[in-house]
């Protein structure tokens, strides 16, 4: 029962989402499906990272009204991971659209979006 | 207390979306629903007390990267017909 | 059939990997010491407020510099990409947008574009700063085409944001280097009073260079997806 708090039951989403994507990422046949299953991993990849670094009834990493300044430090959650996540999530969308240019390239050559019409490369 | 029972409904439902994203058979249903993943984990952050991250969750995980998969998935149909 | 067993494989081998991770992790309950230096001596050092904008700006600066880039060249790719193809003769065809979203957009368009220079220039007293802000802009831009598919973004204006911002972002972090302690050093311009806008040295000055810079690059991938959207 001492598993039972907020940062755990985030913990266990996030794991739950990757695995989602992970399986999307593999199973599907539609390229634009397979760009959905990386999102997903990415979503779940920033939610562990933010519940790793939560800490026990912490309030938010800005020193204002709400917080002594003297006793920051027993007072505010980790700030250095959610500064990872905060441009982890930026480059994701660059990512996304980079992905999705390359598809609307290769629908263009092909005239399909199966993976199983690119074989090209396959032996 | 209260903070676990929102934390586990929005889980429930982050999950639920997810799966939808992955097994629809129709395209713009599963866009839909990663958008509505991104949503729902930036009010999962704003619990974690992360603010920030939550921000940019909302504005780009659900609101950009959403509205892109549809230009791309408008254009591929337009080629098509 | 092997290709499925193969893929179930791969799962459990990652929900192994990931169970480790949740057996090992016992909640903090307090700060580790990186955490704790930047939580005490943040304010005095930095000046900043929020600390997550004192550790993205300053602490590690230069990493903010490198995912900028990224950005960059993920923006230029993008343009790079669809650039040939739109060169051909184009015709729009476009369809009628309704009225409410036309009336909307034209009160909503100024006031999210305002909101977002708001977020951007309070960086570092509130949550939000230039990437924040840079969305935001962008999903101004997004209502914008929505409501007037024909209209012109103009790219040249994009383009000279751009530049002139991440320019003056680098040369800031270079003046860093020569009058002040090291790269991106903040303490350049006096950190004034804490918890004031005039505060923290030179963060909102350089938030403000990374939400024009990040706004420009969003901004320039959703026009180049927009542009050739209507023609057949």
């Amino acid at each position: 029962m001492e598993k039972f708090n907020l940062e755990n039951i985030s913990l266990v989403i996030g794991i739950l989402v990757i695995l989602i994507g992970l399986w999307g990422l593999l199973t599907q046949k539609n390229l634009i499906k397979i760009i959905i299953g990386f999102a997903l991993f990415d979503t779940g990849i920033h939610i562990v990272m933010v519940s790793i670094g939560y800490i026990k009834n912490g309030t938010a990493p800005i020193l204002d009204n709400a917080v002594d300044i003297n006793n920051a430090a027993n007072a505010v959650v980790d700030p250095v991971p959610q500064a990872l996540v905060l441009t982890a999530i930026v480059i994701g969308l660059g990512i996304t659209a980079l992905m999705l240019t390359y598809v609307l390239k290769m629908y263009q050559k092909r005239k399909s979006l199966e993976i199983n019409n690119y074989n090209d490369l396959k032996w | 207390m209260i903070q676990l029972i929102i934390a586990l409904f929005i889980g429930v439902l982050i999950l639920i979306m997810a799966v939808i994203a992955i097994i629809h058979k129709n395209l713009v249903v599963g866009i839909i629903a990663a958008g509505a993943v991104s949503l729902f984990a930036s009010v999962l952050y704003l619990l974690l007390s992360a603010p920030d991250v939550a921000m940019t969750e909302a504005a780009i995980g659900s609101g950009l990267s959403t509205i892109i998969f549809f230009y791309v998935l408008n254009k591929i149909k337009r080629q098509n017909g | 059939m092997v290709k499925n067993i193969l893929i179930f494989i791969v799962l459990i081998g990652f929900a192994v990997l990931l169970a480790n991770v949740f057996v090992g992790f016992k909640g903090n309950s307090e700060l580790n010491t990186l955490a704790n230096h930047y939580a005490v001596s943040g304010p005095e050092e930095v000046g900043s407020a929020n600390l997550v904008t004192a550790v993205v700006v300053t602490y590690r600066g230069l990493d903010t510099l490198g995912e900028v880039t990224i950005l960059f060249l993920s923006a230029a790719i993008v343009s790079f990409l669809l650039k040939i193809e739109t060169s051909a003769s184009r015709k729009r065809k476009l369809r009628t947008t309704s009225e409410i979203l036309d009336t909307a957009s034209k009160i909503l368009v100024p006031v999210t574009l305002l909101f977002g220079i708001y977020v951007f220039i309070n960086g570092h007293l509130s949550p939000g700063g230039g990437f924040q802000g840079g969305a935001i802009i962008a999903s101004g831009l997004v209502l914008m085409l929505l409501s007037q598919p024909a209209k012109e973004v103009s790219h040249k204006l994009i383009t000279i944001v751009e530049s002139i911002s991440g320019l003056s972002f680098v040369l800031i972090g270079v003046a860093g280097v020569i009058f002040a302690a090291g790269f991106l050093d903040n303490t350049l311009l006096s950190l004034g009073k804490f918890g004031t806008i005039f505060s923290a040295g030179l963060i909102p000055v350089i938030y403000i260079f990374v939400g024009l810079k990040v706004g420009a690059e969003l901004s320039g991938i959703i026009a180049n997806l927009q542009e050739n959207q209507n023609e057949v």
